[in-house]
């Protein structure tokens, strides 16, 4: 087999090269991700939290049911539901763009793991932790906000860049509701060109590298976060 | 119920549409589970083998595997295999390949895990009592590492049965292919799609309770 790597030159047929397209697409991956890793972490935090909390149960009902039904049911599956029915069953979603769809489905189905992260990382700190707030007379809110979170998200930083890679792979499965982003731009140009091997091999590595770059992104938060002379075993991350 | 109707749905489509794509789905979860177990155990004894020229691959291929979104996994198989053997192949056979050597690299850092949880102490009395490395292995250490993984593994398979939706990649014909097809043709598609859905939680959420079950009485047993 032969290479042709001048396939990213040639015209796509709208003016732009391939390669202009694969760098555009790339943005809207990274776009993607980086907007869904807000939703995740922010819905994470909240429903992990409430799973913790001491006198809510109903809260930490909600935050059960949350993750039950945003870990048992596909990412494919939830983004149809996200693209297809929410705009049917509530019309007022009917204006809303669908790259904003892709990233509350992304954000929703990784707000589960993070929170069940979050859960794990909560109850592995010692109960002295929650007493010693108690005993400065905190409030429920205060000791979380000023003791338990701060010492939890430390912990819980591993698990956390695990989740953020599986993020920025999953975001695509976004090409199922046509969101111009990497994967999508792989199978159209492949069809285009049938230059594929040339075109996955460009793709793949624009994953590897983003997911490299979140990696040390989250290492230097770990660094930089770290507590000196705290060692606390981190809860196990999976699933992909 | 919100401009839905479920009343398209009976037993006849469910058996005609539905019930074809169910069973790729678990043949498909089941064939990967099991290979990928083989071929994970196979790559963790290399990672740990400590002789680079076994090391070094295993380390390239599962942190290959790791670092690429399965979509692009499948799309690469579906591309590569029908040139590599000369001949086109179906889209399910290339789903099922895909998935055993993909699912295979997450396996073997499961095994690799379970096998570096057993005490050294059960390394050196199987040398003690002059077994070989391969009897040390398949007698003492890999019974015992397996059965350490027997929930993380279990809770892999279930990740492995959702992300078997995402052949909708190639087109092979699962599960969800099947509602999505049986809503088209009655033009049904987001009733299709919910009901799609339901399945995969009644599926997934009984199963991960029974992993939850099995793990609170093996933690009993040691």
């Amino acid at each position: 087999m032969r290479w042709d790597w001048q396939v990213f030159l040639n015209d796509d047929g709208s003016g732009r090269t391939y390669l202009e397209w694969m760098l555009g697409a790339w943005g809207w991956t990274l776009s993607v991700a980086g907007m869904a890793w807000i939703v995740a972490m922010v819905f994470g935090a909240l429903m992990g939290t409430f799973r913790t909390l001491p006198n809510s149960p109903w809260l930490v009902r909600l935050g059960n049911v949350w993750v039950e039904i945003f870990r048992n049911v596909p990412l494919l599956v939830q983004i149809f539901i996200w693209y297809f029915v929410v705009p049917k069953m509530f019309p007022a979603m009917k204006s809303v763009p669908s790259f904003v769809l892709v990233v509350m489905a992304l954000g929703f189905f990784t707000s589960a793991r993070i929170a069940e992260q979050v859960r794990a990382g909560v109850q592995a700190l010692p109960r002295g932790q929650r007493y010693a707030g108690m005993a400065m007379g905190f409030t429920t809110l205060q000791s979380y906000r000023y003791i338990i979170l701060p010492m939890a998200f430390r912990i819980i930083i591993p698990p956390l860049t695990s989740e953020s890679m599986n993020l920025l792979k999953n975001s695509s499965v976004a090409f199922a509701v046509s969101i111009a982003e990497l994967t999508m731009f792989a199978m159209q140009a492949q069809e285009e060109t049938s230059r594929g091997v040339e075109i996955y091999l460009a793709v793949t590595a624009l994953y590897a590298i983003s997911a490299f770059a979140v990696n040390r992104v989250m290492a230097l938060v770990e660094k930089k976060m770290q507590i000196p002379g705290l060692v606390v075993a981190s809860p196990a991350g999976g699933g992909h | 119920m919100l401009g839905l109707d479920l009343s398209f749905l009976n037993w006849d489509i469910l058996s005609k549409f539905v019930m074809n794509g169910f069973i790729f789905s678990v043949q498909l979860t089941v064939i990967a589970t099991l290979g990928g177990i083989v071929l994970g155990t196979v790559l963790a004894l290399m990672r740990l083998s400590g002789n680079p020229l076994l090391t070094i691959p295993a380390t390239i291929y599962v942190n290959g595997m790791r670092s690429i979104p399965l979509v692009m996994v499948i799309l690469w198989f579906f591309l590569l295999v029908p040139t590599l053997i000369g001949r086109p192949i179906g889209a399910e056979l290339s789903a099922t390949i895909t998935f055993v050597a993909f699912e295979a690299a997450y396996f073997s850092e499961i095994m690799r895990a379970g096998i570096q949880s057993i005490s050294r102490g059960q390394v050196n009395a199987g040398r003690a009592m002059g077994m070989t490395y391969s009897q040390n292995m398949r007698l003492i250490i890999l019974p015992q590492a397996f059965r350490n993984m027997v929930p993380i593994l279990l809770t892999q398979t279930i990740i492995l049965f959702q992300d078997t939706s995402l052949v909708y990649a190639i087109g092979a014909y699962d599960l969800l292919k099947g509602f999505t097809t049986a809503g088209k043709i009655y033009g049904r598609t987001e009733e299709a799609y919910l009901l799609a859905a339901v399945v995969y939680f009644v599926i997934c959420f009984g199963l991960s309770y029974m992993v939850k079950r099995l793990q609170s009485r093996i933690a009993i047993i040691r």
